[in-house]
């Protein structure tokens, strides 16, 4: 375990944005690096995790993760405050700008809280020990005559001293090696349901989004990219976008051919946002489109499909998945197509860069800061010194904004026009040019013996891999990709899952529980067929397809456990009065997946009604182990019904000779609230570590939907969106 | 020059008359809170009051707006404050950049009726996109609004 150590009076508080004269402690919270992700070598101390208690009491802490709307920057406060005996008024948070020395600073994965949980309740207990000590000494009484409460060390004779008092003392002492944390029974903020710090600014006006950053003499600019992915300026005329009243300039990005490269074109420069947007209406553009643009949406969905309906690269076999179907009393086969998504968060990709020499400053909404400063960097051809990158607000991310191809734009027109600039996205740019949540075809198998066990599971896919986008050409998923196919955790002798090939046309994106999605719909609709052909209840059916109380085998430290799977199953199931009789043409379907770490269910009751279907409720169970703020938890759960709901019925991107179809919100459509259901989320108890919560919600939605509406009306649906099939 | 009256005070502006009331405000007056989410008058993201109705300020021209009262998130008028309370109490905002036109919109509506039944709430709620997924919450909170209103 890496030491909390006393940095009060050491030089580099002012880097991290902290006014001297507090106490400071810090801490190096490494990230899970050890088993997942790219090695990480710290090997000094490096800290990543600051707490700094002021004489006039105010607690301060470097939130190193950016706040999306999961509410981490109250989350991991919270964690020190309680075991700290703070008082929740007294703490505000600090963002930290993209810098190695915080540690891993990517806000994706679902895991800022499953890293830090430890470390943070060592942080608040540390800093309340020695609060304890300097009490203790200012008195002159035994520290074990002093408690923590509230903000205040009280000793048995009644008296008490603020923690700010304590400060001046607290300063000059040696941090303990170890401290004691409390109980969990005696949490005061953990698990109980505290608002975000930032809902006020947050519903008034004042957050500061990357698209409200304004600075001196900023300029606004809108880049008109190519078409299809990758292609180049041929070339342009300016003349007419330059009539526009506000446009000042019009200079070329460069395509860079990398992973976070921007995809290059012609950039707009003017006064005002709008200008831009006019200005670049007017511009004229030769592209040469390159090799994507002979893709397809509908001849490529067939062309995966026929690379899953023969024999692929196998991933896993156990058993023999060739004499389970020769002995087979019923065999079952089914294949499942679902399109490219964008995420589409709310605020547009937009970043402002103000480059200077060779010296460079960003203000941006970025789940990925360190990226973002080496890419800056690179491009300058600067050392990452010089580069500052000021994390804001981020009005929505998804996945999106971990990829900083944005501020390398702002980056390269900063410098073009040597002076400060906004880059814009419109939505138009934002569904057209996405990193796109990958198109998939998979085809499953499954073998049933005479009494409707399933004794074979056969599961191939192709789509289009995220590693693509890293390595240009690749073509057959990676390993953790295959992932979430590969550990189902059900309970079956022979199982084989093998990839098919897929070629990429389009940047490829990790979105909202990735991977997942496609897998956990194929594995959840083909489990609900398979109860229907051996006769069975689909929820009795998939209990016994888990199978016994098993725990995975795997070196990872976080392990699957079928007991947790099937309470989730179960659970959420109860709540949602599975099996009770319902209002006439209502019929509830299940979805269970174990995704980031934790164990989710989902059971959505639907109704169908001259065609048009309704989603009435959703019920869902999370273990997601501790639960730090059982209220942001749930909101998160509500958020990703949502977000499920909106793949399900609408989610489609397409391409036609290698451009986007889809341009705003009237063709890529989203759950409004009139469509928005009763959703009832229970969060299981639980003392262990805490896992994933931003993401494992959104997987179980789409297919509880589609097995909720095969109950209702007999009509399997294999692809998505619904709005395909005139259900919505 | 126009005139605009936005939040109580008047600004001059000299600019291309066709300019979306959305842009005038954030990059030439300078108020942030009123957000750019699609400019197609999908997404109420930049919902602003206009003589006390919900207006999505995108699809505004400028040049339509003297003479008019604009309120902004950042502006004062009874509901807007009773529902920045509420949205607090159960804690509605996810990212938060939906919100100002969220509030906008229920505002205009608690204007125009103090006591919205479920579906007039979802007609009128529906106007606004968020993509974080807060509709079960926005909803409940302007329910408790209407209930803290109805009780004093
Ligand atoms: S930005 Fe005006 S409706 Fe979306
Ligand atoms: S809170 Fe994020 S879009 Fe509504």
């Amino acid at each position: 375990m890496e030491p909390i150590k006393n940095i009060s009076r050491r030089g580099f508080i002012k880097g991290i944005g902290l006014a001297s004269g507090g106490l400071v402690l810090a801490s190096t919270v490494y990230s899970f690096s050890k088993f997942e992700d790219e090695a990480e070598v710290i090997s000094e101390f490096n800290p990543n995790l600051f707490v700094q208690l002021n004489s006039d009491g105010s607690l301060i802490l470097v939130a190193s993760r950016s706040e999306m709307g999961q509410g981490v920057r109250t989350s991991l406060t919270s964690v020190i405050a309680d075991e700290m005996e703070a008082d929740w008024d007294k703490v505000t948070v600090k963002q930290a700008t993209g810098d190695k020395k915080y540690g891993n600073q990517n806000t994706d994965g679902s895991r800022s809280v499953r890293t830090l949980f430890q470390k943070m309740r060592q942080m608040g207990a540390t800093v309340k020990s020695v609060l304890i000590t300097s009490a203790a000494k200012s008195w002159n009484v035994p520290e074990s005559e002093c408690t923590a409460e509230n903000h205040f060390i009280v000793h048995t004779s009644g008296k008490k001293i603020g923690f700010g008092e304590l400060v001046d003392i607290a300063k000059t002492l040696e941090v303990p090696e170890k401290v004691k944390l409390k109980s969990p029974k005696d949490f005061k903020y953990i698990g109980k349901n505290l608002p975000s710090i930032d809902v006020e600014s947050l519903s008034n006006g004042s957050a500061v989004f990357g698209l409200d950053k304004r600075i001196p003499n900023m300029k606004f600019a809108a880049i008109k990219r190519c078409p299809v992915a990758h292609g180049t300026v041929k070339s342009f005329d300016k003349t007419e976008a330059l009539k526009v009243k506000g446009v000042v300039d019009v200079v070329e990005v460069p395509m860079l051919r990398k992973a976070f490269g921007p995809l290059g074109g012609v950039a707009v420069i003017a006064t005002n946002t709008w200008a831009a947007f006019k200005g670049r209406d007017a511009l004229k553009v030769e592209w040469d489109t390159g090799a994507n643009d002979s893709y397809n949406s509908e001849a490529y969905m067939k062309s995966i499909t026929a690379n899953v309906h023969k024999p692929g690269h196998v991933e896993k076999s156990i058993g023999n998945i060739e004499s389970a179907f020769q002995s087979s009393n019923k065999s079952v086969e089914a294949t499942y197509r679902l399109p490219h998504l964008a995420h589409s968060p709310m605020e547009v990709p937009n970043a402002v860069a103000s480059v200077n020499g060779n010296t460079c400053e960003v203000w941006a909404p970025i789940q990925s800061p360190q990226a973002a400063r080496r890419e800056v960097a690179n491009f300058l051809n600067t050392e990452e010194a010089n580069v500052t990158i000021n994390v804001t607000f981020l009005g929505g991310g998804f996945g999106r904004k971990a990829k900083p191809d944005f501020i390398v734009e702002a980056t390269a027109i900063s410098k073009a026009i040597n002076g400060p600039v906004q880059v814009v996205w419109s939505r138009e740019d934002d569904i057209q040019h996405s990193y796109y949540h990958t198109v998939s075809s998979q085809y499953l198998k499954g073998a049933l013996d005479s009494k409707g066990n399933v004794t074979g599971w056969l599961h191939r896919f192709a789509l289009p891999t995220i590693g693509s986008t890293f390595t240009p050409g690749k073509n057959l998923p990676q390993a953790w990709e295959a992932r979430s196919a590969k550990d189902v955790p059900y309970d079956v002798p022979n199982m084989q899952i093998e990839t098919g090939k897929a070629d990429a046309h389009v940047r490829i994106g990790w979105l909202r529980s990735v991977i997942n999605i496609p897998h956990g719909f194929a594995i959840n609709v083909f489990a609900d067929e398979l109860a229907h052909v051996a006769g069975k209840d689909p929820l009795d059916f998939r209990l016994n397809l888990i199978g016994r109380d098993r725990i995975q085998d795997t070196k990872d430290p976080y392990k699957y456990n079928t007991a947790k799977l099937k309470h989730v199953l179960k659970t959420t199931a109860k709540n949602a009065g599975y099996g009770k009789p319902l209002p006439e043409g209502h019929a509830i379907g299940l979805a269970v997946h174990y995704s980031f770490y934790s164990h989710l269910a989902a059971a959505v009751e639907v109704s169908i009604t001259d065609g048009s279907l309704k989603v009435h409720k959703i019920n869902m169970a999370i273990d997601c182990g501790t639960a730090i703020n059982k209220d942001t938890i749930t909101a998160q759960m509500e958020g990703s019904a949502i977000f499920g709901m909106s793949l399900a019925f609408y989610g489609k991107i397409t391409a036609k000779d290698g451009a986007i179809e889809q341009s705003n919100f009237h063709d890529y459509r989203m759950t409004r609230m009139s469509q928005a259901p009763d959703i009832h989320v229970e969060v299981i108890d639980s003392n262990e570590p805490p896992t994933g919560v931003g993401e494992p919600g959104v997987p179980i939605i789409a297919p509880a939907i589609v097995n909720a509406i095969f109950k209702a009306t007999g009509k399997r649906y294999r692809s998505l969106p619904l709005s395909d099939h005139g259900l919505v | 020059m126009i005139t605009l009256k936005i939040n109580g005070k008047e600004h001059q502006v000299d600019v291309d008359p066709s300019m979306p009331l959305l842009w005038v405000i954030r990059d030439i007056i300078g108020y942030t809170g009123t957000k750019f989410g699609c400019g197609k008058g999908l997404c109420g993201a930049c919902m602003v009051l206009m003589d006390g109705t919900a207006v999505n300020s995108c699809q505004m021209p400028v040049s339509a707006m003297q003479g008019r009262e604009i309120i902004t998130i950042e502006g004062e008028t009874e509901n807007l404050q009773a529902l920045q309370k509420s949205w607090a109490e159960l804690n509605v905002p996810q990212c938060g950049f939906c919100q100002s036109g969220q509030l906008i919109t229920s505002t205009a509506m608690l204007n125009n009726n103090p006591n919205p039944s479920e579906e007039d709430i979802n007609s009128n709620m529906s106007r606004n996109i968020c993509r974080c997924g807060t509709y079960t919450r926005i909803k409940g909170a302007i329910k408790h609004c209407v209930e803290q209103n109805n009780k004093s």
